[in-house]
């Protein structure tokens, strides 16, 4: 029983000690920058298409069941536009994109940098002098941070719009209705809110998959079991931040 | 010159190394040989500063590795060329990014200078006009001549190899061979070569080490290695019906003549 308790701690050990490695100064700024944009177009960019993909329909779909278990002629339809956008903005944009993206990016992070070190690429950069875990993992969290915050509120723009034409094809709620419903008791804060979960959720979308990938042992076998590893401990941990972050800033 | 005092490591409790002192010469190929898991890449990379002994000293050039700063340390790692078993080269990166990597991380020269050198040292390991193609667009020999030529990019002082020749064809191997002999002898490097390929060792060894169970088992030149009677040597050199019949003609010659 202590065994997986030390283990698990160890663990946790190794991955501030990466952390702390990591979060330095880079020690090329020309070469820092480049690779920072390439990482904006490989964990940021390539990611767009599903996104919105995704945030449309999930709007539609939250639109449609709203209105569904809303039959009750007493109840304003605007509440629906309302109940679509306060579930877009708060929880499924911020929350199940990140759930997404920790899938998608966490195990290309996870198995790339795996895949360096089992072909020796860290070794390599290590024996030039090179702050390997600085070089790799620093600009993936950098563009992880700066950018999700955009792709987020695109996201939630989309989830809005796609829950619009979804009631309008419908003819589950008006247009006249649903933007009433978006504007009633509209908070700004409710974006600062999914603004700050966005970033952390992002340090752990960029760290988690990076200390599974560094830290792998082996061959071809452990690279992937990194990248399930990877995806299942970033998820674990955007759900539990996002309990502590909404109870620290909600309730 | 880099010279290793006692050196000691092990893993989970079990000893790699057990207390192994060498020295190896500057402007020489000094070759590391032993079985498979003998201990001879935990002692490279002992050496190149990728694994931390657990006991024991090295020097480079009379600067000894664990009384160094960090600074201090990553100043011998920018003498250091190191050619890796399965190449290293960075996927993602053309042949020309990854040759002029160090210089782009740690130089301040131009673009043009650097290009220059780039040219220079593809020139040198036989691979003119690769500059913009990947490494998966090489054959494993061409790869390991990249891979020189990165770890040559920066002038080392000490250029290190680890099995060179595995998963080579044998005329790939001599001049891969050939060109580490060269390059040695060209920038005077302390170069260390990690091998259990028997050519290799007759070729280019200029200073051996036998490694066996975490211990140094035998020292000496190639041309000692037909007069020894250390059973362990012969056991690991003259395991081949090839090899035994070569020294046994050699030694008749000699006699003979």
């Amino acid at each position: 029983m202590l065994k997986p308790v030390l283990k698990f701690i160890e663990t946790v050990g190794e991955y501030f000690l990466l952390l702390k490695k990591t979060l330095t100064k880079p020690q090329n700024n020309k070469i820092f920058w480049e690779h920072y944009l390439r990482e904006i177009d490989d964990i940021g960019l390539k990611t767009v298409g599903l996104i919105s993909f995704i945030s449309f329909f999930i709007g539609g779909v939250v639109v449609i069941q709203t209105a569904l278990n809303l039959e009750n002629p007493l109840i304003d339809p605007s509440l629906i536009g309302f109940a679509a956008k306060q579930s877009v903005i708060l929880e499924f944009s911020p929350t199940l994109s990140s759930v997404i993206l920790a899938g998608i990016v966490g195990s290309y992070i996870a198995s790339t940098i795996g895949t360096m070190r089992i072909t020796e690429q860290i070794d390599a950069l290590d024996v030039m002098g090179i702050n390997s875990a600085n070089y790799l993992i620093l600009p993936k969290i950098l563009a992880a941070v700066t950018f999700y915050p955009f792709l987020i509120g695109m996201s939630m723009f989309l989830g809005v719009l796609g829950g619009w034409v979804a009631g309008v094809v419908t003819g589950l709620v008006g247009t006249q209705d649903y933007l009433e419903g978006i504007r009633i008791g509209f908070d700004p804060f409710h974006f600062t809110y999914s603004t700050i979960k966005t970033v952390v959720f992002a340090f752990l979308i960029a760290t988690i998959p990076s200390f599974f990938g560094y830290r792998v042992r082996g061959g071809a076998l452990e690279v992937g079991r990194a990248g399930t590893q990877a995806v299942i401990w970033t998820s674990v941990m955007i759900v539990f931040w996002n309990y502590v972050i909404t109870q620290l800033l909600l309730s | 010159m880099i010279e290793v005092k006692n050196i000691k490591k092990s893993f989970a409790g079990v000893g790699v190394l057990k207390g192994i002192s060498a020295v190896f010469e500057k402007g020489k190929v000094n070759m590391i040989i032993g079985q498979s898991g003998s201990g001879k890449t935990v002692f490279l990379k002992s050496i190149m500063g990728l694994i931390e002994p657990d006991d024991g000293e090295i020097s480079f050039d009379g600067r000894i590795w664990h009384l160094l700063s960090d600074k201090e340390k990553a100043g011998i790692r920018r003498e250091m060329g190191v050619v890796f078993q399965g190449n290293a080269l960075f996927d993602s990166m053309t042949i020309e990014q990854n040759v002029s990597f160090p210089l782009r991380m740690f130089t301040r020269k131009s673009p043009k200078e650097i290009k220059e050198r780039v040219d220079e040292v593809l020139e040198q390991v036989g691979l003119p006009g690769v500059q913009n193609k990947l490494p998966s667009e090489l054959s494993g020999g061409q790869q390991k001549r990249v891979a020189i030529a990165r770890a040559i990019v920066m002038y080392p002082k000490y250029l290190f190899a680890d099995e060179p020749n595995s998963g080579l064809d044998p005329k790939t191997a001599i001049r891969i061979d050939d060109l580490l002999m060269t390059l040695t002898k060209q920038y005077d490097t302390t170069t260390l070569v990690n091998t259990h390929d028997m050519n290799s060792i007759m070729e280019i060894g200029e200073k051996i080490i036998l490694l066996k169970n975490g211990h140094k088992a035998w020292e000496g030149s190639r041309d000692e290695i037909f007069h020894s009677d250390n059973k362990d040597l012969n056991d690991f050199v003259f395991s081949s019906d090839l090899y035994r019949q070569m020294k046994e003609l050699f030694l008749k010659y000699q006699a003979e003549k």
